[in-house]
């Protein structure tokens, strides 16, 4: 039990944590602190590189074993099971409209890589080794709940006919754009050049994408802590206390569900930390905007608020040390 | 100078539906539209700021187009069908040019 408390305490005070903190709190305070937008978006661009590319470069040192397809097949599900269970517990505790629900419940179910990357920086700091194709596995679940929400709410009709968008070529157009979404496409394209050229790859590149790496992620955080910040002051009347409940018991349910998958599949104890980061985050980048495509009668203030505002400082802050210690308890026998 | 009576569509709309609505401008043979990235602003869903954004999901941005006044419900027919579901407003005004061919 001690353990949680020193992980906790050491998670509290890592200086990504409370960059976000102070971001988070410069935000509430109405102070006119902000990252420009291209640099903010420059900064994700970084750390998808970043870390795809060193998740490559693990995979080519340490070798491809059977657990790869595994775990890929495991964010499979956990992707497609999460979003229907969250949809179920948001029909039951709130009254959110059908369709608001099946928002929220596609953002749950997608993965937010900056909670991953967040992840690996405690992995990383406990001393821990992860698998490296866990970044394949994070690219793999961004997507399928977006298709589960769409057929929560339109059916078999969104296979039969152009149910998305009333453009010619409007459903195929979106599945395109929902499977080769920017982020998607660097971090998996990082990846496979991290696997082709392997560490003496990364060793060229080191001092790009390993040395300041901390230091760019802080910078990022601080943003994402100014972000959800306006958020939460500008979007909490739309967050009704049964929905804030949802975004803080839907982590640790997702990553329940991480863990038993990332048990199956036989992860290290960094690798479980990972995966249960993975199903316990919620997207706001990549399902935020699919949605606004495909499904604009949902209210983006609930489900980016609730994601940005309450889940991902919760599992910044409270759940990625509560998921380290699970790991260790269960997976580090 | 000689002016033409010519009608400015003007369509602020949610980013990500950008490429949706330029390709139907396209379709319709519009000779031409601008995109002009919205700053701030405030609607039913409360008050935004691009700045405070995490992603283009929650930007805005305007898109101008100026036609000819007998074109204008052939655009503005699939244009409603379109973007009627979306955060956003579809503005037709008088607007003169003094270059009518390119409109």
């Amino acid at each position: 039990m001690a353990d949680i408390f020193t992980l906790a305490y050491a998670n509290l005070v890592s200086p990504v944590v409370l960059f976000f903190v102070l971001g988070f709190a410069a935000a509430l305070a109405r102070s006119d602190l902000i990252v420009p937008e291209q640099i903010a978006k420059a900064l994700a661009l970084y750390l998808l590189f970043a870390i795809g590319f060193k998740g490559g470069a693990g995979v080519a040192e340490h070798g491809i074993d059977q657990k790869l397809m595994a775990a890929v097949l495991a964010g499979i599900v956990l992707s497609v099971l999460i979003p229907l269970i969250a949809f179920f517990i948001l029909q039951r505790i709130s009254k959110l409209s059908r369709i608001d629900a099946a928002a929220v419940a596609a953002h749950y179910g997608s993965i937010s890589i900056v909670t991953f990357v967040a992840g690996t920086d405690a992995v990383t700091r406990l001393g821990l080794d992860y698998e490296g194709y866990l970044v394949a596995v994070a690219a793999v679940m961004e997507s399928p709940p977006i298709l589960v929400a769409l057929l929560l709410i339109k059916g078999a009709s969104l296979f039969k006919s152009d149910a998305t968008a009333p453009e010619p070529g409007g459903r195929s157009e979106l599945f395109r754009e929902i499977a080769l979404n920017g982020s998607i496409v660097m971090l998996i394209g990082a990846f496979a050049i991290g696997w082709i050229t392997g560490p003496a790859g990364q060793e060229e590149i080191k001092p790009f994408i390993v040395d300041p790496f901390k230091g760019v992620l802080c910078l990022f955080l601080l943003d994402m802590g100014l972000v959800a910040g306006r958020g939460m002051r500008t979007g909490r009347q739309y967050l009704k206390p049964p929905v804030i409940g949802f975004g803080l018991i839907m982590p640790p349910i997702g990553a329940a569900l991480g863990l038993v998958a990332a048990q199956m599949v036989g992860l290290s104890v960094g690798g479980t930390t990972l995966l249960m980061t993975l199903a316990a985050s919620a997207s706001y980048i990549a399902v935020p905007a699919a949605l606004r495509v495909a499904l604009p009668e949902a209210k983006p203030a609930i489900s980016l608020t609730l994601s940005l505002g309450v889940t991902f400082p919760f599992n910044l802050i409270v759940g990625i040390p509560l998921y380290g210690a699970a790991a260790q308890a269960v997976a580090g026998g | 100078m000689k002016r033409y009576q010519k009608k400015r569509i003007e369509i602020i709309i949610e980013a990500p539906m950008q490429a949706r609505v330029t390709g139907l401008l396209d379709r319709m043979d519009a000779t031409g539209y601008t995109v002009v990235p919205a700053i701030a602003g405030k609607g039913r869903e409360g008050i935004w700021t691009r700045e405070g954004q995490v992603s283009d999901a929650s930007r805005m941005i305007m898109i101008l187009c100026i036609t000819d006044g007998a074109h204008v419900d052939e655009i503005l027919d699939p244009l409603f069908e379109l973007v009627s579901r979306h955060i956003g407003i579809v503005t037709v005004s008088d607007v003169e040019v003094f270059r009518t061919d390119h409109f």
